[in-house]
């Protein structure tokens, strides 16, 4: 199992998101967002960060780099695409994924461990949870609002397409809570909080982001 | 070189937490008469020839706005 994940210039969090892979028991492919090579692997991570200085709108431009349209391309085709932080914007404003990433209603930068609860446990990414399970990782994020029109919002959550939702406090002003959502087959997931820094006892909160990461092992099996 | 602006501001159903910061600045300096501030972005394009309407319409709702959330202006050159 090749799972890619790739860097834009300003990811931060792209190690992190490798190691969570390796962890999970599949291997980490390094990709470079300006190639035209995905590899053969069968599943993409979008690593957290701030690509492109996050100028224009965070995502917005690596949304428009060459292997994005490689990305966008297979993830219609079915490839598991999960999106943490930056990249779940760049979900966004690539079209994969609805509504949009804003900055946080209190103008503050907001770090902290957040507890979510799983709304969806039958996507790519999230099926080695239980439906309503709550879990604990971390935040991190100036521009993690998650906002669209009403009428959107209403339709996003008439459609299921919820995945993951904060609860116990809403960390940026995010409309009716969401943390995560999910595409409509339930193969792309973007979310603000980064279960990739929840994988070992040692440097997170908790272990609880790693199901993410085991989920998709399952998800291409079956595929 | 004919200049094209764009002018991008969040759609109304959006909240807009910058612009009001700015009010609440404003109303701290005693600027009691102003109601409502929406912040934007205003890009300022030079292009060469006679710009071409429908292709910088693309560009502005394609790449200068997102349109799950933004509402977008074109402004060609007038003269």
């Amino acid at each position: 199992m090749r799972i890619g994940v790739i860097t834009f210039p300003g990811s931060l969090d792209d190690v992190d998101a490798a190691r969570a892979v390796r962890l999970a028991g599949a291997e980490p492919v390094a990709l470079w967002h300006d190639d035209h090579d995905l590899e053969d692997v069968d599943a993409i991570v979008l690593p957290g960060g701030f690509s492109y200085g996050d100028y224009l709108r965070a995502g917005a431009i690596a949304a428009r780099a060459p292997m994005m349209q490689d990305v966008v391309d297979r993830a219609h085709q079915g490839m598991p695409v999960l999106g943490i932080c930056n990249g779940f914007q760049v979900l966004c404003e690539a079209g994969l994924l609805p509504g949009a990433l804003t900055r946080n209603g209190h103008l503050h930068f907001r770090n902290r461990d957040q507890a979510l609860r799983i709304e969806r446990a039958d996507t790519a990414w999230t099926q080695d949870y239980e439906a309503g399970q709550r879990i604990v990782v971390p935040v991190k994020n100036g521009e993690g609002r998650y906002v669209a029109a009403p009428a959107d919002l209403d339709r996003i959550e008439g459609e299921g397409r919820v995945a993951v939702r904060y609860v116990e406090g809403n960390p940026n002003g995010s409309m009716r809570d969401i943390a995560g959502v999910t595409s409509e087959n339930g193969r792309v997931v973007g979310l603000m909080p980064h279960p990739e820094h929840a994988v070992e006892d040692l440097t997170g909160p908790s272990t609880d982001g790693l199901g993410f990461f085991t989920s998709v092992l399952k998800a291409v099996v079956s595929a | 070189m004919p200049r094209v602006v764009v002018d991008v501001v969040l759609k109304p159903e959006i909240s807009d937490p910058q612009g009001q910061a700015v009010l609440g600045a404003l109303g701290r300096l005693g600027h009691d008469s102003v109601r409502s501030v929406r912040q934007g972005k205003h890009f300022v394009l030079e292009v060469e020839g006679t710009p071409d309407e429908a292709e910088l319409t693309q560009i502005a709702e394609t790449l200068l706005a997102n349109p799950v959330i933004e509402d977008v202006e074109l402004h060609l050159p007038t003269d």
